[in-house]
């Protein structure tokens, strides 16, 4: 279904749900009553406002912090480590401080980074809860959340990855990284062969989210299209 | 701590780290990770023991047995100390 359609040839007896006549989603009014943790939040985020722990303005920062992080920064890293073998060798050792030193903010978080090659493919999941090295990669998509993606990925991570268009030769191993408690993970993708010519910066833009989960690999930069 | 180790086979209550599906699993020491509070007193709000954290290697095989899709596969998993059992290397 085109996210914008407006030449309708069906009839008003036909629309189909949740769109409205233009073809656009709808998305149902926010009408529920507040959660018990919703209400939680709210109490102690006002407690701590209303005693002066922490402004309205701190807080907005925060997200804004936190939305503002993005697939990019790890990508960056990606890059860096492809073109500077001094740099890769830091980031396996150590990918939390070699992401401090370009300047990411990792925080407290201990990251882990594990290398494709042509003999190993690594595909990170959690299946506990949505462990993800967000300072790096901003927040999870949602089907990393899903108890679809969670359960199957260790259990036929093959399958799982097919269905993300990712056919691995039999001769390669895949290892499924389970976060299950202070360490997240961040892939070393591969380096595509014929980049080789390639800058950093531009090597970037091949380095994609998924490609950094392991359910996907890098690919040459498409140009924005329209619509979708 | 032994190359070859075991998860405990526990199901005790309340907040546990060790996933379900590795209890009662042989893997090998991937790496150590040094110590960390223990979740299980921290999901509380006690205050926590630090507890040793390693990265345990299983193979599919372990893991699914015949189901495995290709057994040589692998599954790393962090498992702190004292869910730990040592397997002798000449066990089966």
């Amino acid at each position: 279904m085109p996210h914008d359609h407006h030449d309708h040839d069906h009839d008003h007896d036909h629309h189909h749900h949740g769109l409205s006549p233009s073809g656009h989603p709808y998305r149902q009014d926010d009408d529920a009553p507040l959660t018990y943790w919703q209400r939680m939040e709210i109490a102690v985020r006002e407690l701590l406002i209303e005693k002066g722990v922490t402004t309205a303005a701190e807080v907005a920062a925060q997200i804004d912090l936190m939305d503002s992080r993005s697939p990019a920064n790890g990508a960056a890293v990606v890059a860096r480590a492809w073109t500077d073998p001094a740099f890769k060798e830091r980031l396996l050792q150590n990918a939390g401080d070699a992401s401090r030193e370009m300047g990411f903010d990792i925080g407290p978080l201990h990251l882990i980074a594990v290398e494709n090659t042509a003999e190993t493919h690594n595909l990170i999941v959690c299946t506990l809860c949505s462990c993800y090295p967000r300072n790096l990669l901003g927040l999870p998509p949602d089907w990393y959340k899903t108890r679809a993606y969670r359960s199957r990925a260790v259990r036929e991570p093959r399958a799982v990855l097919a269905e993300f268009g990712v056919e691995l030769p039999d001769s390669t191993t895949i290892r499924v990284h389970d976060s299950t408690a202070d360490m997240r993970y961040i892939v070393l993708p591969a380096r595509p062969a014929g980049t080789e010519d390639l800058r950093e910066a531009e090597l970037a833009a091949w380095v994609t989210r998924d490609s950094m989960i392991g359910t996907g690999l890098p690919r040459a930069p498409q140009n924005a299209t329209q619509g979708g | 701590m032994a190359e070859r180790v075991r998860v405990r086979a526990l199901m005790p209550p309340g907040h546990v780290r060790a996933p379900a599906y590795l209890r009662g699993k042989t893997g090998i020491i991937e790496r150590a990770l040094g110590e960390f509070g223990n979740p299980e007193q921290l999901a509380y709000g006690l205050p926590a023991e630090r507890k040793p954290l390693y990265r345990v290697r299983f193979t599919m095989a372990e893991l699914w047995g015949d189901r495995a899709e290709r057994p040589e596969d692998t599954l790393d998993a962090e498992i702190y100390a004292h869910w730990l059992e040592e397997v002798p290397d000449h066990a089966p």
